[in-house]
């Protein structure tokens, strides 16, 4: 989204990412093995509660790390938990 | 008479009309033909004609496209307060709604609003995308109207304009322009510095040209600034208003722009995600908008090198002007949209 890339070319780049089709990006039955597998969040319903997986932030930084591309709150993340304790 | 069966079909207002299939084709061809009249555009093929009636003249409740031809939702107003707290609003929205991209905002949705409480939102940027999964922007109407009297400290141009007072109706208008640059700047400041993940202009072109030459400057400087920064860009409307009637970005005049002039300068601007309107006729059936808008944005889909993110919502996209906007019509203006377009998002 922050590079501009058209649809096709994102689908790609996320299906080349993560080892599967672009078409497996949009079945829910593979995408949620794929998410728990790297840990990207999911939909959580608490009759099936899974607390020990990555969710919100933490999947963000899961994200970032598996996809390769910068995401602004991740960093900043970081910047706020630095041994300066984030400071200014 | 005819014994050709109707089919329960919607009006840009939202009413049911019982058509035959005939008629649906004929208001297809009619809408097609009135954005070549208007625009210059190529008119639709019967190719796409027929693909249209196929979805218009169906009696089913709903219909989708494709399976793996599924495109973005880019929701906007996601996280306005609409039945919790706003971040609740945001995880509701990405857990249970399925928006790809979520949108905090204010409820009074304005730019020249959200100047004085730039910490405030920073603040509750910060803390949603702790919260939060989707990608999280912030969205804002440009609304340079609100930076006229009484609202703002610029002389009212729409009431010089109608006193013939054009040369300080224009002064105005150029005036309002900087200081809005000045205050979308600020705000995406604000919100990079936050963590967002980028910033929207919806409705840009509301107040005409001038808000649109404000937003394409602002994105230019944003993105110069924060080359990781996303900026979408939506229209308010199908053609840019000339309400200023000189100004000029890189040499092209404003006003008057259809959506494929429109998608290039953003381009050019540096927009990451453009978003076209076209404006729903309430007096025609969702088939006769419908067409018109496909034909209307086709152009864009030739030259885009950025997502483009159709808008299609209340009043815009062949989606009924109508607060709760019935599925039934939302879901085939989706599918036309995705068919024929290939948009990359709505």
């Amino acid at each position: 989204m922050t590079r501009g890339m058209r649809l096709k070319e994102a689908k790609d780049y996320v299906a080349g990412k993560l080892g599967v089709t672009p078409f497996d990006l949009s079945d829910p039955v593979a995408m949620t093995e794929v998410r728990n597998e790297h840990g990207f969040g999911r939909i959580h319903s608490y009759a099936i509660s899974q607390p020990w997986q990555a969710n919100q932030i933490e999947a963000k930084f899961n994200i970032a790390r598996v996809l390769d591309v910068p995401i602004n709150c991740v960093e900043k993340f970081k910047e706020r938990t630095a041994p300066s304790g984030g400071s200014r | 008479m005819t014994n050709e069966a109707r089919v329960p079909t919607r009006m840009g207002d939202g009413t049911f009309a019982h058509l035959t299939r005939s008629e649906i084709r004929a208001d297809l061809v009619a809408g097609s033909e009135a954005a070549v009249k208007r625009a210059k555009v190529p008119p639709l093929t019967d190719e796409e004609l027929d693909h249209l009636l196929d979805i218009y003249a169906s009696p089913a409740r709903f219909t989708g496209v494709d399976v793996g031809d599924e495109i973005i939702l880019s929701c906007d107003g996601t996280g306005m307060k609409t039945h919790a707290t706003r971040i609740q609003d945001l995880q509701s929205y990405e857990q249970w709604m399925g928006a790809d991209l979520l949108e905090l905002c204010v409820g009074d949705y304005s730019l020249k609003v959200v100047r004085t409480i730039l910490a405030y939102e920073a603040q509750y940027m910060h803390d949603a995308l702790l919260c939060t999964v989707a990608p999280l922007q912030y969205g804002v109407m440009p609304n340079l109207g609100l930076y006229s009297k009484p609202d703002g400290p610029c002389d009212n141009w729409n009431e010089l304009l109608p006193l013939g007072k054009i040369a300080e109706a224009r002064a105005s208008q150029e005036e309002a322009v900087e200081m809005a640059v000045l205050d979308m700047v600020h705000l995406a400041d604000s919100q990079y510095e936050a963590g967002a993940d980028a910033i929207d202009w919806d409705t840009t072109g509301a107040s005409g040209d001038p808000e649109f030459l404000a937003a394409l400057r602002a994105t230019r400087i944003i993105r110069e600034k924060y080359p990781d920064f996303g900026v979408q860009l939506g229209m308010a409307g199908e053609f840019v208003l000339g309400m200023h009637g000189q100004l000029e970005w890189e040499g092209v005049r404003l006003a008057g722009l259809w959506p494929k002039e429109q998608l290039l300068l953003a381009q050019q601007a540096g927009a990451t995600m453009f978003g076209p309107v076209v404006n729903v006729n309430t007096g025609k059936s969702c088939a006769w908008n419908i067409a018109r808008a496909i034909a209307l944005v086709k152009p864009c889909m030739e030259v885009a090198t950025i997502p483009v993110h159709m808008n299609a919502g209340m009043g815009v996209g062949a989606v009924p002007m109508f607060v709760h906007a019935p599925a039934d019509a939302v879901c085939r203006a989706a599918k036309s949209c995705v068919d024929l377009l290939h948009v990359d998002g709505l």
